[in-house]
């Protein structure tokens, strides 16, 4: 499975098992990507920092 | 028996709960809210048993657990007590109302009334957004310089939420804090959670420790957990040097990564068991 790194537009090679909430680095530019399902695939969105309402 | 983990990212946590959803021979089903999905209300939409709410945004975690509900699948925790735990005055007044011992806590909705509270109270004084968490714009204010400063900072942010000025003494405790888990029926274990820093929240970089628990803190926390709804809840103890235990507040979508790596107690596995009522 392959995906395309929304920030430099680089293939990226999603793990066998990989599921939707994973985070992945991007190994040519370094963006730590979030991994969600769209259409019945896997797509990749840059990784959101921690909003005002996160936590436990 | 088929379990629905709600979630938005895959933490060390939600691997351990999906680990432990497989490893005790149950169905897994994953709902990744931030996907394509999208939810009708009908009842029966979900087929499920049991939906463990892991959502990161507490905003996310209530209201999806309500919808769930609504839907007729059971969550854990129940969208009651995440209402109670994600705010820190209904906390309080939950706690109050049983007699569980917490920090003198006082509550104002103007900058002079704050000021007010903190004199009441008496300096140092603890200001906590009511909605926050892992110790975020938590402020320490040692005199009424220092309160005015950080009320004006919260009356500026815009949110009405930084407006409603949460005040709590200063809880003197030895350079730790207790973080315990339990429910309605156990207690489960608990950490120290040690730092040189005041705010000693393992997400702020404070070192985990085993506890080995007095049955004075078994209880407490088994009576917090009753006393906000019942649930499997991260119950965050001080020892104040006066007063013994107090209760400081509760999480309803609770971190553990750290607790069960220190413990070696199966935290996932008991949340599961308790989801599970087995």
């Amino acid at each position: 499975m392959e995906a395309i790194c929304p920030v430099c537009g680089s293939p990226i090679r999603l793990p066998e098992d990989v599921i939707p909430g994973e985070l992945l680095d991007c190994s040519s530019c370094n963006a730590v990507l979030e991994v969600f399902e769209e259409g019945g695939s896997y797509a990749l969105r840059e990784a959101q920092g921690i909003l005002e309402d996160w936590g436990e | 028996m088929r379990v629905s983990l709600v979630y938005e990212r895959i933490r060390e946590e939600e691997a351990q709960l999906m680990r432990a959803v497989e490893r005790l021979g149950h169905e897994l089903s994953l709902v990744h809210l931030n996907s394509d999905k999208y939810f009708t209300l009908d009842r029966g939409a979900m087929r499920s048993d049991v939906a463990l709410i892991r959502a990161i945004s507490q905003t996310n975690a209530l209201l999806s657990s309500e919808m769930i509900e609504h839907m007729g699948v059971r969550c854990v925790n129940p969208s009651t007590v995440l209402r109670v735990c994600n705010n820190k005055l209904t906390t309080s007044m939950r706690l109050s109302e049983v007699g569980i011992p917490t920090p003198r806590t006082a509550v104002a909705f103007s900058p002079e009334g704050a000021l007010r509270a903190a004199r009441s109270i008496g300096f140092p004084v603890v200001l906590k957004p009511i909605n926050g968490s892992w110790g975020r714009l938590v402020s320490l204010a040692r005199d009424e310089e220092e309160l005015r400063a950080i009320v004006e900072h919260r009356e500026a942010i815009g949110s009405p939420y930084y407006r409603v000025h949460y005040i709590q003494e200063y809880v003197r405790k030895p350079g730790r804090d207790i973080r315990a888990y339990g429910t309605e029926e156990k207690f489960i274990t608990a950490i120290y959670r040690i730092s040189d820093h005041w705010i000693t929240n393992t997400a702020r970089g404070g070192k985990a420790e085993p506890v080995k628990p007095s049955s004075e803190l078994e209880e407490l926390v088994v009576r917090t957990c009753e006393a906000l709804g019942g649930g499997f809840l991260g119950v965050d103890v001080a020892e104040d040097e006066g007063r013994g235990l107090l209760v400081m507040e509760a999480n309803a979508t609770t971190e553990f990564k750290n607790a069960a790596r220190v413990t070696g107690v199966d935290i996932a596995g008991e949340i599961v068991r308790y989801a599970l009522g087995s």
